[in-house]
């Protein structure tokens, strides 16, 4: 399911069959075939001005105006939605600075048991001492969600190019759903099989100390963000005008040679937003990791240790808080630093693709 | 059999492409409908006819580009030199280099103007950068584009305007040395300005290249083609020099196109 | 300009520039083999662990002997409940929004703001939907309705009414963006000719758009209701439960109706907390793969019907065209 995709590409019927006279000498579509033509923009694009006239004549009709505004008001209701969101995670979360010092965000001065001072990066909002560090938390969410992305960038860019290049178009027809259904399986099934037989599996093969681990949660990830990173891609590469590709083959080119040095290039933009969008994705996963991960909040570098995110701190530990507490307000703090990643990056996602917008129009 | 020229066979140079008896379909759909004719070797042959006559469709032929866009069948020939272009194992990105394409609609790649030149080189294995850049500076100066961009290789090549843009697709194409250059149209997106300048282009590369041209502006033809070839629906209507397709042509159909009695 | 000099070198494509190209090519291939695999391996597993628990008791009967026996009607009804209030909410709101951006926006600043807003609605990730359906739906609104109705703590506490309302804007720019798509599918022309008989926008809306562009807005329900059923962080602290005595049905003047503010039980929510929290993890695994097995079943079945209806609706839009 391609959501939001600023592309909107429309296959044309194409093709048939020759008359079936012998001496035809059938040319075999030597595989260089690019896709058919993209379609035109939408198609209120031009007409704007003008039903906008006609539309203020009849506002003197009263029902009209009611209507009008009623749909209006549902329009705005995403942006009510996402300025409440973002006023209630902040509400809260911003009181978590006042009841805790902010360094302690950092990291905790403790004593430890010889009576010297030593810094913890711990996150133990849970008992006398609480620690609210939020750098394992961090550490634990980048931990899973780069090698995720690496993993589902290759592969999705891969199964973009196929499908927008190399494929068939009835192979296309079929693999296409195919990869989309991917995207329709919920995460807790995902997060259930990597944590009943993935996991063991991998502890089998790679003989990793501990089963639950980031990289266990980041093919978990992965697996769900290959489909939104396909799509997209295949969309950015649909997007090129096939008369680059035409002026490519005319010089002489083969068709990886065309793929690798003109279509791709071209949709480089759309290309990245996939993979920014697809990060994103990934960092805001929750029940995969939840599963999947260990839920240890420790620093480490290590892909194959147990991790706790983001996301997974907020659903674990949401349940059992004291509304109004200390920890309560934290949770909130986290998630609306969590919000605020995820906007950054959809935010700049949506200016790489203006930018190709712009480049490939021109 | 259709209309042949009627030129003195000896004032007509070699024939560089031989097109024998073709028939053209794109899917079920009949596009050329046994076409003869030749491309003589240094000249400039035009193409004209009205809307949907098959004038795209011949050139595509040519260079078997009209294959990456749909399903085609074909019968007949087409000959480059000793090359049979529809043979069995022709090599498709061979005879695209050696057969270069102009379009209509100028189609520079989103790159710099130098990679947009250099391309063509570059597919076919040239990485040596001076060597690249002598190939580059040579086909722009072929396309009359060199003292125009010399400064500003590195620009974009979308900031040119849509007459230099075009020219440099002519460097481009001409970048990978073809014998042969097809053009579609390439005018009908410019302005007179730049129109003028690439039919002077045309004069002078004719000494070089052999040239094919399709136009839907027959004052065009007639200023920069020494055969013109009338095409009508997917047939090829009469096939002269240009002055005599202009001046006296043998068939009727003709005389009223060129009159504007019809297309 | 003699370019054309007898020493024209060989340029001709190398051999090993065409190996390279197919070696790239067939690394493609193999990759969305691996990706397809993935997901056949995925649906293998569910399908082969989880067929031998399904039954029909399985599915009509309730969770006995601490989740190790019996069956999971109460989460199943509990999943179509929600989805169905969900898509109650969500779906009057969407389309009227979608509505409003095609037909009625154009192209000033106010419609870029709420395109924008929908992008970015679409990229919240979950749990901050389940944080933000704590603090403001059952905290804020919830708690400040007890008040002003004294109804004690009735509204304020988990409930379904609040796990839909959270669903709901999550699966709101679903709903927003394919009914957007459908209604632009609508020519041009068809909306030309009604304004051009004397019609009211609303008139060329409802009598001439909408009725074109009702499979496309189909779809995004079904494509809604298959995420909204999958979801779970939503709905992890705002109304949903691992066990409950009953259904979530009252009677209201005599007539047993859905109750919204009851709890209600899920199917990605039981199956979380029986794989998380069981007392005894391994007795219960079968049970895991079955619940698992029905819930895929359930999303795969969905997908399903509305990319049928999307195929049956591309295919009748491209007629027209």
């Amino acid at each position: 399911m391609t959501l939001a995709t600023p592309f909107k590409v429309h296959r044309q019927a194409g093709g048939g069959a020759p008359p079936d006279a012998p001496e035809w000498q059938r040319v075999e579509p030597s595989g260089q075939r690019g896709p058919r033509r993209s379609a035109a923009e939408p198609p209120l694009a031009h007409g704007r001005a003008g039903f906008r006239g006609a539309r203020r004549a009849y506002r003197r009709s009263r029902g009209e105006a009611v209507i009008e505004t009623a749909l209006r008001l549902n329009g705005y209701a995403a942006v009510i939605l996402i300025a409440l969101i973002f006023l209630f995670l902040f509400k809260e979360g911003l009181q978590a600075l006042f009841k805790i010092p902010l360094g302690e965000f950092i990291g905790t001065t403790v004593t430890d048991y010889r009576g010297y001072p030593k810094t913890v990066r711990l996150w133990q909002p849970v008992g006398g001492d609480p620690k609210y560090s939020l750098l394992p938390l961090f550490c634990g969410s980048f931990l899973v969600a780069l090698p995720a992305t690496l993993i589902a960038g290759v592969l999705g860019v891969a199964c973009g190019i196929y499908l927008a290049e190399l494929a068939a178009a009835r192979t296309r027809e079929v693999v296409k759903p195919f990869i989309e259904l991917l995207a329709g399986i919920p995460t807790v099934v995902i997060g259930f099989l990597c944590l009943a037989t993935l996991g063991t599996a991998m502890q089998n093969l790679l003989g990793t100390t501990f089963r639950l681990n980031a990289f266990l949660g980041a093919i978990g990830v992965a697996l769900v963000i290959v489909p939104v990173i396909a799509s997209l891609t295949e969309d950015a590469l649909r997007a090129v005008p096939n008369e680059l590709r035409v002026a490519s083959y005319g010089l002489g080119s083969t068709r990886w040679q065309t793929i690798a040095r003109v279509t791709v290039p071209a949709a480089v933009s759309g290309i990245s937003a996939a993979l920014i969008l697809g990060m994103g994705r990934a960092l805001g996963e929750t029940m995969i990791v939840l599963m999947a991960t260990g839920n240890a909040a420790l620093i480490t570098l290590d892909v194959f240790s147990s991790v706790r995110t983001m996301t997974a701190t907020i659903a674990a530990e949401l349940g059992a808080v004291a509304q109004g507490g200390a920890q309560y307000q934290a949770l909130f703090l986290v998630g609306a630093i969590l919000f605020t990643i995820t906007f950054a990056l959809n935010v700049v996602a949506e200016l790489v693709i203006a930018r190709m917008r712009r480049r490939l129009v021109l | 059999m259709t209309a042949a020229g009627r030129a003195d066979a000896a004032a007509v140079p070699a024939a560089k492409v031989m097109i024998r008896d073709l028939h053209y379909f794109y899917g079920p759909k009949q596009a050329l409908d046994g076409i003869s004719m030749d491309f003589a070797e240094r000249q400039v042959t035009a193409i004209i006819g009205p809307s949907g006559c098959g004038k795209s469709t011949l050139i595509k032929a040519v260079n078997r580009i009209g294959e990456v866009v749909s399903e085609v069948s074909v019968r007949g020939t087409v000959r480059i030199g000793d090359l049979s272009v529809y043979g069995p194992d022709v090599d498709l990105v061979d005879l695209r280099r050696r057969v270069g394409m102009v379009f209509q609609k100028p189609n520079p790649f989103p790159k710099s103007i130098f990679d947009n030149a250099a391309f063509g080189p570059r597919l076919h294995g040239i990485t040596d950068r001076d060597e690249l850049s002598a190939i580059v500076e040579r086909s722009l100066r072929q396309a009359a584009l060199w003292e125009e961009v010399r400064d500003r290789l590195g620009a974009s090549a979308l900031e040119l305007s849509g007459g230099q843009q075009q020219r440099l697709c002519i460097a481009r194409a001409l970048a990978v040395e073809p014998e042969v250059l097809l053009m579609d149209e390439p005018c009908s997106a410019l302005d007179p300005i730049a129109t003028a300048k690439i039919e002077e282009l045309i004069h002078e590369l004719k000494a070089d290249y052999t040239i094919a041209i399709v136009t839907h502006n027959m004052q065009q033809a007639a200023r920069v083609s020494d055969l013109t070839a009338f095409m009508y629906l997917g047939r090829l209507v009469e096939f002269d020099r240009t002055e005599t397709i202009f001046t006296t042509p043998a068939q009727q159909q003709t005389e009223d196109y060129i009159t504007g009695r019809f297309g | 300009m003699s370019a054309r000099a007898a020493g024209r070198r060989s340029v001709a494509t190398s051999r090993r520039t065409r190996i390279v190209g197919a070696f790239f090519e067939q690394l493609c291939r193999l990759l969305t083999v691996l990706t397809c695999t993935a997901l056949i391996a995925v649906l293998a597993v569910i399908i082969v662990k989880g067929i031998g628990v399904i039954d029909l008791e399985f599915l009509t009967g309730a969770p006995t002997e601490g989740m190790t026996a019996g069956g999971i009607f109460p989460a199943i009804f509990g999943t179509i409940c929600i989805t169905l209030l969900m898509i109650l909410m969500a779906l009057p709101l969407g389309v009227a929004a979608a509505i409003y951006l095609v037909e009625y926006a154009g192209k000033g600043l106010a419609p870029r703001i709420i395109r924008a807003a929908v992008n970015n609605l679409a990229g919240v990730p979950s749990i901050v939907f389940g944080l933000f359906g704590v603090g403001f739906f059952i905290l804020f609104v919830g708690r400040n309705l007890d008040r002003v109705l004294q109804t004690g703590l009735l509204f304020g506490q988990p409930a379904m009414l609040w796990a839909a309302a959270t669903l709901a804007i999550l699966v709101l720019p679903v709903v927003i963006v394919s009914t957007e798509e459908a209604l632009r599918a609508v020519p041009a022309s068809h909306r030309e000719a009604a304004f051009a008989l004397g019609a009211t926008p609303w008139q060329v809306v409802q009598q001439t758009v909408l009725p074109q562009a009702y499979p496309g807005i189909l779809t995004g329900a079904i494509l809604s209701v298959s995420r909204g059923a999958g979801e779970t962080a939503p709905i992890l602290f705002t109304g949903c439960a691992y066990f409950l005595p009953r259904l979530p049905v009252s009677e209201f003047f005599g007539i047993p109706m859905i109750n919204p503010l009851d709890q209600f039980m899920e199917l990605s929510y039981h199956i979380f907390i029986m794989v998380t929290q069981s007392t005894d993890a391994a007795a219960t695994r079968p049970i895991q793969y079955g619940t698992t097995l029905v819930l895929v079943a359930l999303t795969f079945l969905l997908n399903m019907a509305a990319i049928l209806t999307r195929n049956r609706f591309r295919r009748r839009a491209e007629a027209l065209l």
